[in-house]
């Protein structure tokens, strides 16, 4: 190191200990860092151990915090073996810990030991969801009979704005019903895992409500959600699925609290 | 310390009552305790959230604290501003943090003395740092920025320790006093914490507290610790909030509260969480020593007086 470094007495050209500090912690195979010991001279691997464990496992608790249903599913060793792999491969780039996770999901598609389970993935990106909901911007929702009070030559070109707790969520397997049976404390029965299941997250009031949606339901919320009009949304949801059922999916949207206002196309 | 104007902390009505919060014990605030807590009514006492836990946009969180702040003084804990790191802080935090003070008007308002972000990763712990005239230089502009950001004073808690760093130079007590000098900080003295530094790195607790700027603590920490061993076999302590507050740490705390008469302290139970009526009573414990100091304050005031 030049001498004008050494004496400059800035911080960063000198001793960066945090660099030092977390070169070895998610990695348990590393020895501990130089800079480190215990009082006179004392070893620092099991000290350095502490920290190290603090991080990995507080880690994985914050996962198994999040997604309680997966982890019902799996049993928390299967989970929190995964779980450990997904924190030292990926771990948190926010202070916020309930935004910990976005990437879970993916990686549980890409995990090996849970290929005999493909649903589990979808499962986990419902509890994300849910999450975001529980923790979105509050807002007071559409009034169920909003949509009465606007002529009808209006309705097809009457925006929804959505709630900021609204999500939609498509899946090939039955997230819901898996999802519904395995937060809840009572006993789960045997789930056929075959048939897709569309998914509308809500939160109206303080509490997220998770429901099916019906066929082509999920087309036409996400064309409301990007700010289609009632009439393009319907149109792409009946290209879709044939037996989609317009005023059906209006009323359960409505009755969810999935919007908090409607507009004429062009108006504010 | 100056950029403390008088003018950002009387900037609009208050949404809460100033709960006063002077010689109260208090304790974490967990949300399965919400119902408990609403349902035993007003009584005495405090209540500290981690800053963090309510960052999100709005939901359960904001409600359940917004009913707690209410009827009771609340301490804003930040656990991950990484004020002991060599990075500069997170401005976008610093915001949110800021708002939070600004839409809950905490009683308290603390930070650690540790880092847990670097570069882009959040390491979710209180990592330590090598106590340096150069890194007391640091953490007092972080702790300036932050002060100044906020509008108000911090309190700084005392870190517990497992490793010490070969480039330290100044002990821990020195360290924290310069800080308090360069930023004009309060302190927040977490009693367990040293308790397993002092065990941990072999030296007395009370003569850590002999050397610890006492005058100038705003709150006080009990919590339960847990014990393992180091590479030596000798008793290593972990900082663990998952327990009742130990004994030897309820006598230090006792000294202490002798010395600087009753100040607003907040037992932290973080894991493995109580019923209610456990850590409501862990509290009670405390607020009967911080009471009976307050008497004897009070007899040894009017004495005095007399005289």
């Amino acid at each position: 190191m030049p001498q004008d470094e050494l004496q400059s007495g800035d911080l960063s050209h000198r001793f960066d200990y945090a660099e030092a500090f977390t070169a070895s912690l998610l990695d348990p195979d590393r020895a501990p860092p130089d800079a480190v010991s215990g009082p006179n001279g004392k070893e620092a691997v099991k000290r350095y151990a502490v920290y190290r464990n603090n991080v990995t496992v507080s880690l994985i608790d914050a996962l198994a915090a999040s997604f309680p249903a997966t982890l019902r599913i799996t049993g928390p060793d299967f989970f929190r073996a995964m779980a450990r792999f997904h924190v030292r491969e990926t771990p948190p780039t926010s202070p916020l810990l309930f935004e910990y996770g976005r990437d879970f999901p993916d990686f549980i598609e890409r995990y090996d030991y849970a290929r005999p389970m493909p649903w589990l993935a979808d499962v986990a990106r419902l509890e994300r969801a849910w999450l975001d909901a529980y923790h979105a911007a509050d807002a007071e929702p559409l009034a169920s009979a909003a949509l009465a009070s606007i002529p009808p030559e209006q309705l097809a070109d009457t925006v929804l704005v959505p709630h900021p707790a609204t999500h939609a969520m498509r899946s090939r397997y039955p997230v819901v019903t898996i999802f519904a049976a395995n937060r809840s404390d009572g006993p789960v029965g045997r789930i056929d895992p075959s048939g897709p299941e569309d998914a509308l997250i809500t939160r109206p009031g303080l509490e997220v409500f998770v429901r099916h949606l019906p066929p082509g339901g999920a087309v036409f919320l996400d064309r409301l959600m990007a700010g289609e009009p009632l009439g393009a949304a319907a149109a792409a949801a009946f290209a879709e699925r044939a037996e989609f059922d317009l005023a059906a999916n209006i009323a359960g949207l409505l009755q969810a609290g999935a919007f908090t206002a409607a507009h004429q196309r062009g108006s504010p | 310390m100056n950029g403390l104007a008088p003018a950002s902390r009387i900037s609009k009505t208050s949404r809460f009552p100033a709960h006063p919060i002077a010689g109260l014990a208090g304790t974490s605030f967990k949300h399965e305790h919400l119902h408990a807590i609403l349902g035993d009514g007003p009584r005495d006492g405090f209540f500290e959230v981690h800053a963090e836990n309510y960052m999100g946009a709005g939901g359960p969180p904001h409600d359940a604290l917004a009913r707690i702040r209410r009827d009771y003084p609340v301490s804003l804990h930040g656990v991950c501003m990484s004020i002991g790191g060599p990075r500069p802080l997170d401005k976008v935090h610093l915001g949110r943090f800021k708002a939070l003070v600004d839409r809950y008007e905490p009683a308290l308002v603390s930070e650690h003395l540790a880092w847990s972000t670097h570069d882009t990763t959040y390491y979710n712990d209180l990592l330590p740092l090598p106590y340096t005239p150069a890194t007391v230089s640091r953490v007092a502009d972080h702790i300036d920025e932050m002060q100044e950001t906020i509008g108000r004073p911090i309190l700084l808690e005392n870190p517990s320790t497992y490793v010490l760093f070969a480039e330290s130079t100044m002990s821990e007590t020195d360290f924290i006093g310069a800080l308090v000098q360069r930023t004009g900080c309060g302190l927040l003295l977490d009693v367990n914490n040293v308790f397993v530094s002092a065990t941990n790195h072999g030296y007395s607790a009370l003569s850590y507290l002999a050397d610890f700027p006492l005058a100038d603590v705003g709150e006080i920490h009990l919590a339960g610790h847990a014990e393992q061993e180091d590479d030596e076999g000798d008793l290593l302590l972990i900082d663990s909030h998952d327990g009742p507050v130990a004994d030897p740490v309820w006598k230090l705390f006792d000294i202490v509260i002798g010395r600087c008469g009753p100040l607003p302290t907040l037992i932290e139970w973080d894991s493995n969480i109580p019923e209610w009526p456990v850590l409501k009573a862990e509290a009670a414990a405390a607020q009967a020593i911080l009471d009976h100091h307050a008497d004897c304050h009070h007899l040894f005031g009017k004495a005095h007086a007399a005289g």
